[in-house]
């Protein structure tokens, strides 16, 4: 997999996630973000590592305002998104794709139905209602649905799937949005390993072939380092490593998760 | 993104026949049932037009017989409160003589016709049967109250002995404990916190109707709504209403914090 | 004092303890007092087995014949009453259901109102609702139909509101995160997790008004409720007692019916 940000150069509007000097309290004085900025663009997966309780949700869910950031900028592709509202807001939202730990399916609906909910920012409320969903979409749920595997589930309601599917679904429902950016919160820690790699290799390719920059939470550091290209060491709020995962070392670990008996 | 569309999926969604037939024919029926009951537009407007002078004869409400309005209301807790009482006490040997991991069927088939009888019956029917019985007055409420607490509480009752552990059972009876201790010891214990739970339900349900078996005749406040319904006293009508409002979210108020110092 | 004694296990503590007896003092106080001023002859207590026994007696034999005349369309209407009137309030209790549920409705002031509406409609009794609306519509089915639904606002929205707020965040987190306008994550993200339970209080309502839209004809609402009426005020007791037998089974088979279907859905 080769990584060029230059790659993308054709296309004007640079696909990008520009997080600048981010805070986030949920409690005055007791900031859980501190003043984070990266910048992530073109064909990239980057990951964020830390260990739990360190915002690492709380980050990649001020990326798309699920949670307001307390201070700073968010700029989607250039758009600063930080201060939108209402419409405004849910246009920009229908920019960035998210996947989730717990895939956060709607279980009732069929797989077809929870695909097509990823177009539901561009469909008119009664048109879902009747599920009219323009041929285009149903025509572009159906090849996605074939080319991660899942086309004879199409008609089955999503509550019969195994959890490695039911990511998968998730992951297409964020794809359908045709989004600008793609954040995954987690997506692999309900999952067994095996499973894992594949809905990581999953996501590694989608993004590549849609064009579209990755921003992973992600605590398993081995499937940071081997799918990624860059990773973002988070610890106490902060910023601690930025860089490719080769020159992430045992002390840079050290300093992200504390301690040192675990890394043997 | 671009689609295949040389290829065809098939539909996107199975066509769900029975509930599309559901919903039609729940629109039939509805305009079916419409016509049979002579439910229709025109009446119904009509009808605002009442219902916009019936409100404004009741504004504003006429407080001014409040001790009668008072008296009414203590009639209707006391007939609550002893209705619950009675209620209470009757409804724990009925749901125990009626479950049927405890009883043989002879005993329990009785009992559960009997609390059958008392649920199928709107508390009102046995108002009306009592008040012939026993003459007008709180008496018959009570009686009303009474059996209306026994359908609900005895069969709730009734369910949680159902589902209790019988280990405890087992052991006593293997160790000899005659039947009433094994009651005490083995079932009551496992069952208590949702007996208090359900009367205090029913405390608030009882409430509820004894503002309401007056209308034919059995005590509280009830009697005394329906002569001002009688008589068109709209403006008294609305204070004797606002007053069972209060009583009922006053009581709904008590039963949250008794529920709370028993959880 | 030994040590042990320290580690002492108790199931309440002390002020959990006071505040029960606290309870049981307070309705024992309420229950004296109440027997103590309610106005009951005694006489009449004592003379009620002999009465019941009367009214029995008169009851028997029972007029079978009356119900092919006089009662079978008056018990159809009833059913129809319960079945409209439970439609009615659904149509009604969604929208007020929806504002009551404060993770969906986020204006405190809106939450407040729809509980009022809720409040209020389960605090009048069914049977004031029908001299109610006796009074606007005049007597017959539209205004026990009309009575039915509103009596049923309270519990079928309470209940709706319940469930509503109950629903599992994350699916909705997902399609908010997609974009979706707030009446698409409605009917996608909270109808679907919703609508079984819509469904059980649905079913459980009708079961409930079968029972009550038999006695609101009582006050002139329609249905079965003023055959008994006209059956009491005449004393026909051999007519009584086949209405009421009629009610009886008419309640009984909607409830095996109600048990039926909700095996089925759950």
């Amino acid at each position: 997999m080769t990584v060029d940000a230059q790659s993308d150069g054709s296309a004007p509007p640079q696909r990008s996630i520009c997080i600048e000097n981010l805070s986030k309290e949920y409690v005055r004085g007791k900031p859980i973000l501190k003043n984070i900025s990266f910048t992530v663009q073109g064909q990239s997966s980057v990951a964020i590592i830390g260990p739990s309780g360190t915002g690492k949700s709380t980050l990649i869910r001020c990326v798309n305002k699920l949670i307001p950031p307390t201070s700073g900028n968010v700029y989607i592709s250039g758009e600063n998104i930080t201060h939108l509202t209402g419409r405004d807001l849910r246009m920009a939202r229908r920019k960035i794709g998210m996947v989730f730990q717990e895939f956060n399916l709607v279980e009732r609906l069929s797989v077809m139905e929870n695909v097509l909910c990823g177009r539901l920012g561009y469909v008119p409320s009664w048109r879902a209602w009747l599920r009219k969903y323009p041929q285009n979409d149903i025509d572009n749920a159906f090849a996605l649905l074939e080319s991660i595997g899942l086309l004879e589930f199409a008609r089955q309601r999503a509550d019969s799937l195994s959890g490695g599917q039911r990511q998968r679904v998730g992951i297409a429902r964020a794809i359908m949005q045709e989004p600008h950016v793609l954040l995954a919160d987690e997506p692999t820690s309900s999952l067994d390993p095996k499973t894992s790699v594949e809905i990581m290799e999953l996501l590694v390719s989608l993004s590549g072939e849609h064009d579209i920059p990755l921003l992973i939470n992600i605590h398993d550091v081995e499937l940071a380092r081997r799918f990624t290209v860059r990773v973002i060491g988070l610890s106490k709020g902060g910023i601690i490593y930025d860089g490719p995962p080769s020159e992430l070392t045992n002390d840079h670990l050290k300093q992200i998760y504390g301690g040192e008996n675990w890394l043997q | 993104m671009t689609a295949d569309t040389a290829k065809n999926f098939g539909p996107a969604f199975k066509t769900n026949w029975w509930a599309r037939a559901g919903w039609l024919a729940g629109f039939l029926y509805a305009a079916y049932a419409a016509n049979y009951l002579d439910v229709s537009w025109a009446r119904f407007l009509q009808g605002l037009g009442n219902g916009a002078a019936f409100l404004a004869e009741m504004v504003p409400p006429n407080f001014s017989r409040w001790e009668l309005l008072a008296a009414n209301l203590i009639e209707t807790v006391e007939i609550a409160i002893i209705a619950s009482a009675f209620g209470i006490l009757f409804s724990l040997p009925v749901g125990l003589l009626a479950a049927r991991n405890l009883m043989p069927s002879w005993i329990t088939w009785p009992f559960r016709a009997f609390i059958a009888l008392c649920r199928s019956f709107h508390p009102v029917i046995f108002a009306i049967l009592f008040v012939k019985a026993v003459g007008f007055g709180p008496l018959a409420g009570i009686l009303t109250l009474i059996f209306a607490s026994i359908g609900f509480i005895g069969k709730l009752f009734t369910e949680a002995i159902e589902e209790i552990s019988l280990k405890p059972l087992e052991a006593l009876r293997a160790a000899g404990a005659p039947f009433m201790s094994v009651i005490i010891y083995a079932v009551l214990p496992q069952v208590l916190n949702r007996f208090i739970g359900f009367s205090s339900y029913q405390l608030d349900a009882n409430l509820r109707n004894s503002t309401m078996v007056g209308i034919v005749g059995a005590g509280g406040i009830g009697g005394t709504l329906f002569a001002a319904f009688q008589r068109f006293d709209y403006d008294f009508l609305a204070a004797i209403l606002i007053s069972i409002i209060a009583l009922v979210m006053l009581s709904e108020f008590i039963s949250t914090r008794i529920k709370r110092v028993f959880q | 004092m030994s040590q042990a004694a320290s580690y002492k296990w108790e199931r309440f503590t002390f002020s959990e303890r006071l505040a029960r007896f606290a309870v049981f003092l307070g309705f024992a106080i309420a229950l004296s007092l109440s027997m103590r001023s309610v106005q009951i002859i005694p006489e009449f207590l004592y003379d009620a087995p002999t009465q019941v026994a009367d009214l029995f007696k008169r009851m028997w034999p029972m007029d079978f014949a009356y119900y092919p005349e006089g009662i079978h369309h008056a018990m159809m209407e009833t059913l129809h009453i319960a079945t409209l009137g439970t439609l009615l309030a659904i149509v009604m209790a969604i929208p007020i259901g929806v504002l009551g549920a404060n993770n969906i409705v986020h204006f405190p002031l809106l939450n407040w109102f729809s509980k009022l509406i809720l409040v209020s409609s389960r605090s009048v009794n069914s049977l004031v609702w029908a001299l109610l609306f006796v009074a606007v519509f005049g007597p017959g089915p539209l205004a026990g139909t009309v009575c039915i639904g509103f009596r049923s606002i309270g519990f079928v929205g309470k209940l709706f509101a319940e469930a509503l707020e109950e629903v599992d965040p994350g699916p909705i987190e997902a399609l908010t995160a997609s974009g979706a306008p707030w009446f698409s994550i409605f009917l996608k993200g909270y109808w679907p997790q919703a609508a079984p339970a819509f469904w059980g209080v649905f079913l459980f309502r009708w079961d409930i008004n079968v029972r009550e839209s038999a006695v609101i004809g009582l006050v002139g609402a329609g249905g079965i409720g003023m055959v008994l009426d006209t059956a009491l005020n005449l004393f026909f007791w051999n007519r009584v007692s086949v209405i009421l037998l009629s009610i009886f089974v008419v309640v009984i088979l909607a409830e095996l019916l109600v048990t039926a279907i909700r095996k089925r859905i759950i």
